[in-house]
């Protein structure tokens, strides 16, 4: 309970805004910090070495952080590779796969809604000569699991779904992906960074065959991840880094022990507090919810609102732009899914995927909800953003049209 | 991205925030930008029988700056004439309010919305058509 007892100070500064973006990153939980600490002083030795003290007991930390990352997915300690972050194992797990099994499977099947790592990654290998097929969703950001078997074929080498998203949070079919992934022999890669410790997961009943993991998104550190990699039936990939071996050759490099006692530790909290801590994230979601229809019409949840996180509510307020929104709560830290300040001035890719239009796509905030935030907090969020789209849409003349019952689709617009 | 304190101003003080009479003789409206841009601008002026802008109203559906930018140019056009409300240029607008790039897009808005609402005065009043808002189009 101490992280409860001292949640009014974690992750917000004195003056600072509420923070509400949990989907972005989180703060350390200082019962991680405090495991941390030892590793940068006094236990500072290279796990690697193993001619003294130093060493081994580095080399303990890391594997105790090993076996704490393996169990919050059902997996064998020997299975996890540690990496940079999501993005590394992402890559690693791409790309390493495609290049190994190149010769016999040239073909790798994804989802339009991935993070822009795992589209990145694909694209690079589409100019390798690899096909990819890019599976939509429904207006639910779920996949059609009917598209996805058809889309599986003898020729490929992996399926990248991720298990939920990092705007909408929706929840994607893991288990039954797994099954089909299996019956046509394909390996099954999720970018779990959104999901490990929201959603219970478990590599062995899902058939995951690789699975990105984060510390920052589970109140870890930044700048270390995790990456699962089945040994039976056995994975094999080609390293994205050579050197020394380490992590059974897939990832050579010095492991840094204070950050995988880091993303070891945020684990254990998890896997210990998800049931708890899960319930009390929708409890505080539905509060936000409840309370902004209350006070506002012509609001609309984007992503299916039953398979999805607790932590999370991507909400469009017609009429209002995302961006002007969020100056209007700049006592609060959230982020929109109008993408103005980008150069392309591009709404959100995911929303689109869902079929929203460009002009709903502008009109979407991120609400993350996440361990440190309290009550106060979401009614404070509430009162102000209510407050913030009502000034907005009294000097809106799209709100001004809607009252009229003049349909917006009906003019014709100058794009610009 | 941190806003100029002119932009927050003009954000959270818009001046002249409202409607004209869009059917009477003598207010031009112009209406420009896309819901799927993420910026609409309506702004509207009110001509007097000398050919004085004597009041102009905004209603901006954009970013802070976009705000900025249609709240300033309703405080600019006030007691100008139509010329030299037309001669307007999105860059002292820009200038004005500090925008950095990314936001020029919302002068260059602005300065389209006065060269709208000035044409569509002068359509009404059956004025002959104006260089200025010719290069506008």
């Amino acid at each position: 309970m101490t992280a409860v007892a001292k949640s009014k100070t974690i992750g917000r500064g004195p003056g600072q805004p509420i923070y509400l973006d949990y989907q972005a990153t989180t703060p350390c939980d200082p019962r991680v910090v405090e495991k941390m600490l030892p590793y940068l002083t006094e236990k500072f030795g290279n796990p690697h070495s193993r001619t003294h003290r130093y060493g081994w007991e580095a080399e303990e930390a890391v594997e105790v952080a090993r076996e704490q990352v393996a169990a919050i997915i059902g997996a064998d300690p020997k299975e996890i590779i540690f990496t940079s972050g999501a993005t590394e194992s992402n890559n690693l797990a791409l790309k390493g796969v495609a290049h190994f099994y190149k010769d016999k499977r040239d073909h790798v099947v994804t989802v339009v809604t991935e993070h822009k790592c795992v589209l990145d990654t694909c694209r690079h290998l589409e100019q390798e000569g690899f096909r990819v097929t890019y599976l939509p969703v429904g207006a639910n950001g779920l996949i059609d699991l009917a598209e996805l078997e058809a889309a599986v074929t003898d020729k490929t080498a992996i399926v990248s779904v991720m298990g939920v998203n990092n705007e909408i949070g929706v929840i994607q079919p893991l288990a039954e992906i797994g099954a089909i992934c299996r019956k046509k022999g394909a390996f099954f890669h999720s970018d779990c960074a959104q999901a490990v410790g929201k959603i219970p997961l478990d590599v062995n009943a899902m058939n995951i065959d690789l699975m990105s993991i984060s510390g920052h998104k589970i109140y870890g550190p930044k700048g270390i991840g995790a990456l699962y990699v089945r040994r039976r039936p056995r994975v094999r990939l080609v390293p994205l880094i050579n050197g020394g071996g380490q992590e059974r050759g897939m990832r050579s490099g010095t492991l840094a022990p204070f950050l995988c006692a880091g993303i070891g530790e945020a684990c254990a909290i998890a896997k210990a507090e998800m049931g708890a801590e899960s319930e009390r994230l929708r409890m505080l979601r539905d509060r936000l919810l409840n309370g902004l229809n209350a006070r506002l019409k012509e609001i609309y949840v984007n992503g299916d609102l039953d398979q999805r996180i607790p932590g999370n509510i991507n909400i469009s307020f017609a009429f209002v732009e995302g961006e002007g929104l969020m100056m209007g709560v700049k006592d609060l830290a959230v982020s929109s899914g109008s993408a103005c300040t980008s150069a392309s001035l591009e709404p959100s890719y995911v929303l689109r995927a869902l079929g929203l239009d460009a002009e709903m796509a502008h009109t979407s905030l991120r609400f993350g909800i996440g361990r440190f935030t309290t009550e106060e907090d979401i009614d404070y969020a509430i009162v102000h953003v209510a407050e913030a789209v009502e000034h907005l849409r009294a000097m809106s003349p799209l709100w001004e049209m809607h009252l009229d019952g003049v349909d917006i689709k009906s003019i014709q617009w100058a794009e610009h | 991205m941190a806003y100029s304190d002119k932009v927050v101003d003009h954000y959270e003080n818009p001046r002249n925030v409202g409607a004209l009479d869009k059917e009477s003789s003598n207010v031009g409206t112009g209406l420009v930008g896309a819901p799927a841009c993420g910026d609409v601008m309506k702004l509207q002026i009110k001509v007097s029988a000398e050919g004085i802008i004597e009041d102009a109203k905004f209603k901006t559906f954009g970013c802070g700056s976009a705000i900025a930018s249609s709240s300033l140019v309703t405080e600019w056009v006030k007691g100008k004439t139509l010329d030299e409300a037309a001669a307007i240029k999105n860059t002292e607008i820009a200038h004005e309010l500090a925008l950095p790039p990314v936001k020029i897009h919302c002068s260059v808005l602005a300065e389209d919305a006065i060269k709208a609402a000035i044409a569509d005065y002068r359509r009404k009043a059956g004025l002959p058509e104006d260089e200025a808002e010719k290069a506008a189009g």
